[in-house]
């Protein structure tokens, strides 16, 4: 009885002393962060939960004065995996909020299962074309692009330094035919020869090589992300192909970069791809992000890495504005719609899909400083860009 | 038509991926024919080669000596593998077989993992092998050329090896009919290791080869092990012949597969169709090559002789 009384009491003066906290501040805010850790691709995992413990570092393990904590699993680079790791977050784990995804097919697989649990879905890399149209939904937003978007800017890039004709080399897989109608769509040259590669076990390209060789085309078009990058690169050198030129998209990038160099691929140097990023954009966030990493792990980080770090940013950003209410789900979606965060590629705004409307860039391969191969930014291609699957998505612009 | 020095090219690559495949067969199916044993675990042998001939050839730069230290470490490890834990398996059936293999897959897999990182090594190339040889106007990589090289050296060791000399016979001996070998005083179990070590010396081999073409990555013995099994089984379980002549035909139909379904495809499907279709067919190529083998002749091109 007495007890009872103390608590009362206490619990009483407390609502007194905050009322508005006391009711509706989560205790902490879990989010779950699914990503690949294992195999071959285990490196852009690494590289995503480096750049989230970055960002972590950068607010104090805390959003909105609540205490955060990211939960990472591995999805094996498997849909059927990634789905299960979904569902284990959302009901064992009871995270606040989903995050990550690397891959096109697996956020297609585990797409429902956040949707279903009434969760926001933060997609740190997979821009699929399905969920940036008909598949989009209110809950659900993009810190990176979508997959086609970095390919038509490469398609305006050969259209501008007059090359006429292409070969195209891309995998089997939901990204790799995104990637093909990129660059296809934008390209006015002749598309000599196009090959689609069994994804990912093939790692042998003799056969497209020579192909592409024969063809006689003036450049060459690739999409190879994670180790295959590294096989395709080498495997160009050794066929003789290193007069024609090289343009990639999320193949060359600050993971392989390191490894290329290893191997002493010097035909990567100079080679030219697109991208929304790269280590040396001149933003003052991006700036301290990418000094930060490199203090912390010795490397460059990758464009995962920046898109990982953007969303817990954005996430930040909406926990804040709800005041530590992650029930407020409103507030928190009329937040992410503005996108009012300090993002490592400056100011950009989310279209109706939840898609960023934002710049991209031409970059090429150099030595640093320090001899160490990575990306700097030669020009914009593209200003306040828009990918061509948000007209299939039925939400309207309201913000 | 076909461009004939594509075709040229291409027929060379295929007779290289075949090699390559060889490699790898030949280790396996002397352990399946002779042993009858079912090791699932040679994929992994084969990476644990590309990985220690990688680590070796980063550190001392130099490719050669890498291949050097790979072949004799990972026989060792081979060896170990038959003393410790495979020659209690012999008396068992198959599936137990499969099962322990599969677990060392796993336990290789993650073995790899602790000590090298999950990222994959790069193995740097002497700058010559980087490059290509011109050939009837045909550029031909030096390094791909080398490969067949080794592998046609590797085959005719082989041949010489079971055909010729003393621990040959007694291998085929061993493989038509084991009881009797036993009762004629000989050390069966002394061969098997002998066999045993040697299929790992080749896999590493294999994996050394293919470190410089494809890099030493975690995984990599299991990708390229359904295509192996493909070939002995078309080959025949524990010829060296069938493994020789079913590795060339693999290799050479995968890669003319990839090379020219498309147009083929082309000149009766939409374009788009064509594209679509043509890969998924050209993978499927060497499975139904291998239903046809089993149809005709289910046990193999080239049958070892087998109690």
């Amino acid at each position: 009885m007495k007890k009872t009384l103390i608590l009362g009491v206490s619990a009483l003066a407390l609502t007194l002393a905050s009322p508005q906290a006391m009711a509706m501040k989560a205790k902490e805010i879990k989010i779950g962060f699914v990503t690949t850790l294992s195999g071959g691709a285990g490196v852009i995992g690494k590289d995503m939960r480096n750049s989230v413990q970055i960002a972590l570092d950068h607010l104090g393990n805390k959003m909105g004065g609540v205490p955060v904590k990211v939960l990472f699993e591995d999805d094996h680079f498997k849909p059927e995996v990634g789905k299960q790791k979904t569902e284990k977050l959302l009901h064992k784990d009871k995270v606040d909020i989903m995050s990550g995804f690397i891959w096109s097919h697996v956020v297609l697989a585990s797409r429902n299962s956040v949707v279903k649990a009434g969760k926001f879905l933060i997609i740190s890399n997979a821009g699929t074309s399905k969920i940036a149209g008909r598949l989009c939904h209110k809950n659900i937003f993009s810190t990176s692009w979508q997959n086609d978007q970095v390919p038509m800017a490469m398609g305006e890039v050969l259209n501008k330094r007059g090359v006429k004709s292409l070969y195209i080399v891309a995998p089997n897989y939901a990204a790799g035919r995104d990637m093909v109608a990129g660059v296809e769509r934008t390209f006015k040259g002749k598309i000599l020869g196009k090959d689609l590669t069994k994804w990912p076990t093939q790692l042998d390209f003799s056969a497209e090589l020579a192909k592409a060789r024969a063809s006689k085309a003036d450049g060459v078009f690739i999409f190879y992300p994670g180790r295959a990058t590294n096989a395709f690169m080498r495997q160009y050198a050794q066929a003789g192909l290193t007069k024609t030129p090289l343009y990639s998209v999320f193949s060359v990038d600050s993971l392989s970069l390191p490894k290329l160099q290893q191997a002493k691929l010097t035909n990567v140097l100079g080679t030219y791809s697109t991208q929304f990023w790269a280590p040396d954009l001149n933003t003052p966030v991006n700036k301290k992000f990418v000094a930060d990493y490199r203090k912390k792990f010795g490397s460059y980080p990758s464009h995962y890495g920046a898109q990982s770090y953007d969303s817990i940013m954005l996430i930040d950003s909406a926990v804040r504005a709800a005041g530590g209410d992650l029930k407020k789900m409103d507030t928190m979606r009329a937040a992410f719609r503005k996108a009012d965060y300090g993002s490592v590629r400056g100011k950009y705004v989310y279209g109706n899909n939840h898609f960023p409307i934002q710049d991209f860039y031409l970059r090429k391969v150099v030595a640093d400083a320090d001899g160490k191969w990575t990306t700097k930014i030669e020009q914009k291609v593209y200003s306040n860009h828009q990918d061509v699957y948000a007209g299939k998505c039925k939400m309207k612009k309201t913000w | 038509m076909v461009d004939p020095h594509l075709l040229f090219e291409q027929l060379f690559n295929g007779v290289q991926y075949g090699i390559l495949l060889f490699l790898l067969a030949a280790g396996l199916t002397l352990v399946f024919g002779i042993m009858d044993l079912m090791n699932l675990a040679h994929g992994s042998l084969y990476m644990l080669g590309a990985y220690i001939a990688a680590t070796v050839a980063l550190a001392t730069d130099s490719f050669l000596l890498g291949i050097a230290v790979a072949l004799p470490a990972t026989l060792i490890v081979g060896i170990f593998l038959e003393v410790v834990v495979l020659r209690k398996l012999y008396d068992r059936g198959h599936l137990d077989q499969v099962l322990a293999t599969f677990g060392m897959i796993l336990f290789f897999n993650e073995l790899v993992r602790l000590i090298w990182g999950p990222a994959g090594i790069e193995v740097p190339l002497p700058s010559v092998l980087n490059q290509s040889l011109t050939l009837f106007s045909i550029p031909l990589p030096i390094y791909r050329i080398l490969v067949i090289g080794v592998g046609l050296a590797v085959a005719a060791f082989l041949y010489i090896l079971v055909v010729k000399t003393k621990v040959g016979m007694l291998i085929r001996a061993g493989a038509s009919n084991r009881e009797m070998v036993g009762a004629l005083g000989i050390d069966i179990k002394k061969i098997f290791t002998l066999v045993f070590g040697l299929g790992a010396a080749l896999a590493a081999l294999a994996g050394a080869m293919a470190g410089p073409i494809f890099a030493a990555t975690i995984g990599m013995g299991e990708n390229i092990l359904i295509q192996v099994l493909v070939v002995i089984v078309i080959g025949g379980i524990g010829s060296i012949r069938g493994a020789f002549v079913g590795a060339l035909m693999i290799g050479v139909i995968e890669i003319l597969g990839r090379s020219f379904l498309d147009d083929l495809f082309k000149l009766f499907l939409p374009v788009n169709a064509a594209e679509t279709a043509a890969p998924a067919a050209a993978s499927m190529l060497i499975y139904i090559l291998m239903a046809l083998v089993l149809f005709f002749r289910p046990q193999g091109l080239f049958p070892a002789r087998s109690g």
